[in-house]
């Protein structure tokens, strides 16, 4: 979900540059905070490569995930 | 008892051969009068006659043998649930009719029990119940003619999660768009969860799956699913939830048109994918999930992006918002180009004004200076003696030197006659007096 709000934070910053009513200085500041974003999402791209695994409920209520071939 | 042995010659062939053949005509042999004897074939003389128990439970042997499980076609009547649970009718046509009973353990194949006079097909396997020696037919598959039954169930159900507002278009949850575990609930070994994982590993394989197994068909499946779903629930873990199962007949699906199952999904936190492979019937679940996909694939790709679209929209966005400052620097820099530029033109014009002002002054100045008349063709009278300018004819006298100062040159000259009186074209035009 997070990866969303930083998209749709993108698209606002992009769209608030692009329509040049800013000031220079809030400019800058918008761009900067658009690289942060775009950093962090892209981290949340370069996963690791996930395994599938099972559902499984305790008696006490916690869950664990073991791999699906376990 | 299995399908074999039914089918094999049973005892009563042995026994009666002759009562059961489908001639129904005694074998001539038969007709010749034979001695009586006591161990002689059942039933052939009052001496060996039958038990009520053995007549019957031979019958239910020859009968039961003699049919495989079939398909028969009649209109209901006589509709009765028992309090065991089980369904008791009837099924006739114009000339018969039959008893049938469909217990309830095989109820959950049956989407609903019939209406009175509904024209049906059964499916099921004749015998006979020994306590009446009545025959009676032991339905399994029941299903109006045209597919009333089953869209009776529906229909109803249907009313009843429109009523209670699970079907409302608001309540569709949106699907994330890059979720970081889906839940699958299916069953563990079939083909769906398998399905799922190849569109996943191709399409965005740092997705994990958390599979939550449960049974998709036959006697128990609803509540397996349920408590499925109801577990996705309670762990929380999950941004989407895949509830499915591959392709299979109507039946097999059956569980995913199950109330409680549609009621399940709707009441589950993590928005919800219907993923029961069937392609013309929709079922329960697919009405109140946020999201219907047609096949457990369909499914997967509905719920996880590509990993290279997404990197190519981040690599757009990146351009974009450099782009976008880009710009924005060059605005700035034109504005300050812009600014420097009217600056100096405003002081240019402050000096042009200036000047101007005191151009406007020269000129002033110059047409108010008396030598500016000799530029129109006036001279200028002066004593040579003292330089005093001789404006009136009373200054002069016959002999007097003078200077005649001109446009561009001074005259040296001597009066020669006074003539007192405005010289004539001095005058005033006569029409102004």
């Amino acid at each position: 979900m997070s990866y969303e709000r930083d998209l749709a934070r993108l698209d606002e910053i992009v769209g608030a540059l692009e329509r040049n009513e800013l000031e220079l200085d809030r400019a800058i500041e918008l761009f900067e905070e658009g690289v942060a974003r775009l950093r962090t999402a892209s981290e949340s791209l370069a996963r690791a490569e996930a395994q599938v695994k099972r559902l499984v409920e305790q008696s006490d209520g916690s869950f664990s995930l073991p791999d699906l071939g376990e | 008892m299995t399908g074999r042995e039914r089918r094999g010659p049973g005892p009563g062939r042995d026994l009666l051969p002759d009562l059961f053949s489908l001639s129904g005509t005694p074998s001539p042999a038969r007709m010749e009068p034979v001695a009586r004897r006591a161990d002689a074939v059942p039933g052939e003389y009052p001496e060996s006659a039958l038990s009520i128990s053995g007549l019957v439970r031979t019958a239910k042997e020859v009968l039961e043998g003699a049919f495989f499980p079939l398909w028969v076609r009649g209109e209901v009547c006589d509709l009765k649930r028992h309090r065991s649970g089980h369904w008791y009718f009837c099924l006739r046509d114009e000339n018969s009719q039959i008893r049938c009973v469909v217990w309830s353990s095989d109820q959950f194949r049956i989407p609903a029990p019939p209406d009175e006079g509904m024209q049906v097909v059964a499916f099921g396997r004749l015998t006979v119940y020994p306590t009446r020696g009545e025959m009676q037919f032991a339905v399994t598959r029941l299903d109006a003619v045209g597919d009333g039954l089953w869209r009776k169930a529906l229909e109803a159900a249907v009313l009843r999660l429109k009523a209670d507002g699970l079907m409302a278009p608001e309540r569709k949850r949106p699907l994330p768009l890059l979720p970081r575990r889906i839940a699958v609930v299916t069953s563990i070994d079939g083909a769906a969860v398998r399905d799922i994982m190849a569109v996943v590993r191709r399409r965005c394989p740092l997705v994990e799956l958390v599979v939550c197994g449960a049974r998709v068909q036959g006697d128990g499946a609803p509540e397996d699913l349920v408590s499925a779903i109801e577990r996705v629930g309670r762990w929380g873990g999950a941004d989407v939830m895949i509830v499915g199962r591959g392709g299979g007949s109507r039946e097999d699906l059956w569980a995913f048109n199950d109330e409680r199952v549609a009621r399940a999904i709707a009441a589950c936190p993590v928005p919800t994918i219907s993923a029961v492979g069937h392609e013309v019937d929709v079922t329960l679940c697919d009405l109140v999930a946020d999201v219907r996909a047609p096949t457990p694939s369909a499914a997967a790709e509905t719920a996880v992006p590509v990993l290279a679209d997404l990197q190519a929209q981040l690599e757009g966005i990146r351009t974009a918002l450099r782009g976008a400052l880009a710009r924005r620097a060059t605005l700035a820099r034109r504005d300050l180009v812009a600014r420097t530029r009217r600056l100096t033109t405003t002081a240019a014009r402050m000096g042009e004004r200036r000047r101007a002002r005191w151009e406007q002054a020269a000129a002033r100045l110059h047409a108010l200076s008396p030598l500016a008349v000799l530029g129109r063709g006036y001279a200028l009278a002066r004593d040579e003696a003292d330089g005093r300018t001789l404006s009136d004819a009373s200054r002069f006298e016959p002999g007097l030197p003078f200077r005649l100062v001109l446009r561009d040159g001074v005259v040296r000259a001597r009066a020669e006659e006074i003539e007192p009186g405005t010289p004539a074209g001095v005058e005033p035009p006569a029409d102004s007096r």
